[in-house]
């Protein structure tokens, strides 16, 4: 292995596995304060796509219309926990759950119908697609700013955790819901806040997402939804730190079997990966990142 | 056996009320089969599947209290197996070029090869749950969707079974209304038997309260387990008919949509009730047909000047979330329908056990 393909692939691995930790931990915030497996979360990064695509031809720079895209991915997340969420909370752990798959469709079918079923295509600023000289090594630009992105992300949304009041409520709340709540603080705020971080999350993610690729299709946000989901059994269910593990260590495995496995295995890359959920699941439900339990609010 | 002989004895007492769910179905069937048109015939061999495909997610669902994603995956195992079973040997070196040569030669009538798909998706339920039954809430959840999605992924792939991701076709259209009506009655009364047995009754007791369950000797995990093979089977058995009613299908056809439309069939009805499963069938299965009719009227005849697509999905999803506010339990929530102020099982025999949240 020669040095420029290790540093490669060192690249590769923690720019997807930045992506996938912000995925995870976007879906673990939910989880933490409701035990919702939100399965409409892939549809947030579907709607900063869209955002983003609408705005195609607008004059303004692509930073203000990446600001919208994200904008609008907080926006509909709190509007689905306002609308579809909160009324069904305080019935059964099933029913929240049928309700997020229930508000998945929805809104892929919602841009099925506004938009198009076919690809679109998104303009993506020709930054992300030069190459950057390190030492003689040539690295993607978009694999560098995806680092930095979500190591500032990570950095920021650690600072809100522990030294905003709300952020400390959210943590309480995640720890033992009814105990935080008896203590004054209003449940219907620190979820909404869970979803609105959850949202911003997913837009930053659909931002570099969709830059990947190029184009948004309704959908779009399966693939994402997908490596949360594993990603947070892996790390953990029950802390932030598991999820953002998780992300990680998927990114290296999912970076490692494109290396490894010959063609004929890797078509079978996803059941692979599924299946080590299962086992996950099976042997360390837990996660190897254990957190305490907690309480869920009704 | 034991557990068989009571749950025959309740059916025999409670059978009242099964009839009153049978009877008008088999009505709708026989007068279906002779004055409906084709068109009316194809809803209704439809609406005779999704209702194998949704009492199948009945009895496990709602006897245990565990969601499943991955059902429709089992439907997906049932109509290849089928498929590979009744496909005459030509018809197969067109649609499967790669398939096993052992294989090839293979061609079993109808019914056998569909109790053979069902009896696969059992077998193969049988292997990979067991494990996955001590699990709960959000962990089990996420592991019968991963299953869905490993199901899927080997179906796209095994191109020497499957045809991968390629449409398979060339199948007869074996399934008529007859066949299809009358399986889906068997399958009540076996979902209904099932609900009444001891095994049922467990289960239920178990969904109630988990700790107390296990204090009486209830081994939750090990009958859960046969619930999803019961279960599995009847969706397998569903998949041949459904292979052999649409004769070209894709693995495509067994993921999240077809997913969604027998979650929400189930949990309109009311999942922890037989007669909420097939009432939840009848409504979705007639608001859905309604919906594409009036839509894809709206496309050929281009009144509006976009095409419409996705709005019957939309309406299903609003009808769901709708539904959970304002009737979590589903329209038949606790009892059978009509079963009287005693029920089969004495007073209020269902609805007791369930324990304050």
């Amino acid at each position: 292995m020669t040095p420029e393909f290790a540093l490669q692939y060192l690249i590769n691995a923690l720019s997807l596995g930045s992506l996938y930790a912000l995925m995870a931990l976007g879906m673990a915030i939910v989880f933490g304060v409701l035990r919702l497996v939100n399965l409409a979360y892939g549809e947030l990064i579907m709607v900063a796509g869209y955002t983003l695509f609408v705005l195609n031809d607008s004059p303004l720079p692509w930073l203000i219309l990446a600001a919208g895209a994200v904008a609008m991915a907080m926006v509909a997340s709190v509007l689905t926990e306002r609308i579809a969420f909160r009324p069904v909370r305080v019935n059964s752990l099933n029913a929240m759950l049928i309700t997020s798959f229930a508000v998945s469709t929805l809104l892929q079918n919602a841009a099925l119908l506004l938009v198009s079923p076919r690809t679109r295509a998104v303009n993506v600023p020709g930054v992300l697609s030069q190459n950057l000289d390190v030492g003689g090594f040539n690295v993607s630009m978009a694999n560098v700013l995806t680092i930095i992105v979500s190591l500032g992300l990570l950095f920021g949304l650690n600072l809100l955790l522990r030294r905003t009041t709300l952020g400390i409520a959210l943590r309480a709340a995640a720890d033992d819901f009814p105990m935080t709540r008896m203590l004054g603080v209003r449940a219907d705020r620190v979820i909404a806040t869970a979803f609105a971080i959850s949202g911003v999350l997913a837009g930053v993610v659909g931002l570099f997402w969709v830059a990947r690729i190029g184009s948004v299709i309704p959908t779009i946000g399966a693939g994402p939804l997908l490596i949360a989901l594993i990603a947070t059994v892996i790390g953990g269910m029950s802390g932030l730190s598991g999820a953002i593990v998780g992300g990680y260590l998927l990114g290296a495995l999912t970076v490692g079997m494109q290396l490894l496995l010959p063609q004929g295995l890797l078509d079978y890359r996803d059941a692979f990966t599924f299946a080590i959920v299962i086992l996950v699941l099976l042997v360390r439900p837990q996660g190897l990142i254990a957190g305490r339990s907690a309480a869920r609010v009704g | 056996m034991g557990s068989l002989l009571t749950g025959v004895a309740i059916l025999i007492r409670g059978h009242r009320q099964l009839l009153i769910l049978i009877v008008p179905i088999a009505i709708f069937a026989v007068v279906t089969q002779l004055v409906g048109g084709t068109l009316l015939g194809r809803i209704a061999i439809a609406f005779f599947i999704n209702l194998m495909v949704v009492l199948s997610l009945q009895i496990f669902t709602g006897n245990s209290g565990l969601l499943s994603f991955a059902h429709v995956g089992f439907m997906g195992i049932g109509a290849y197996v089928s498929a590979v079973l009744t496909m005459t040997p030509e018809a197969k070196a067109f649609a499967i070029p790669d398939l096993y040569p052992a294989l090839v030669p293979v061609t079993l009538p109808f019914i056998p090869a569909v109790l053979i798909g069902g009896l696969v998706a059992a077998v193969v339920a049988a292997v990979v749950t067991f494990p996955i039954m001590r699990l709960r809430e959000a962990a089990s959840v996420i592991s019968t969707f991963a299953l869905l999605v490993i199901i899927q992924v080997i179906l796209a792939h095994w191109h020497e079974l499957t045809n991968g991701p390629r449409s398979l076709f060339g199948l007869q259209p074996y399934t008529d209304l007859p066949t299809a009506a009358l399986w889906g009655v068997i399958f009540i009364v076996v979902a209904w038997v099932f609900r009444h047995s001891s095994i049922g009754l467990r289960l239920r007791a178990s969904q109630d309260s988990e700790p107390a369950a296990l204090t009486i000797g209830v081994n939750v995990v090990r009958l859960r387990w046969i619930a999803f093979i019961v279960s599995a089977f009847i969706a397998g058995f569903a998949g041949g008919l459904w292979a052999h009613f649409v004769t070209t299908f894709s693995p495509r056809a067994f993921y999240l949509i077809e997913t969604f439309v027998a979650v929400t069939m189930l949990i309109v009805g009311g999942p922890r009730t037989v007669s909420g499963a097939v009432i939840g069938t009848v409504i979705v299965t007639a608001a859905f047909q309604g919906l594409r009719t009036i839509e894809n009227q709206i496309n050929l005849e281009r009144l509006l000047p976009f095409q419409v697509v996705g709005v019957t999905e939309i309406l299903l999803a609003v009808v769901l979330i709708v539904v959970l506010t304002v009737r979590p339990g589903g329209l038949i929530e606790e009892r059978e329908i009509f079963s009287g102020p005693g029920g089969p099982l004495g007073p209020d025999a269902d609805s007791a056990a369930k324990a304050p949240p």
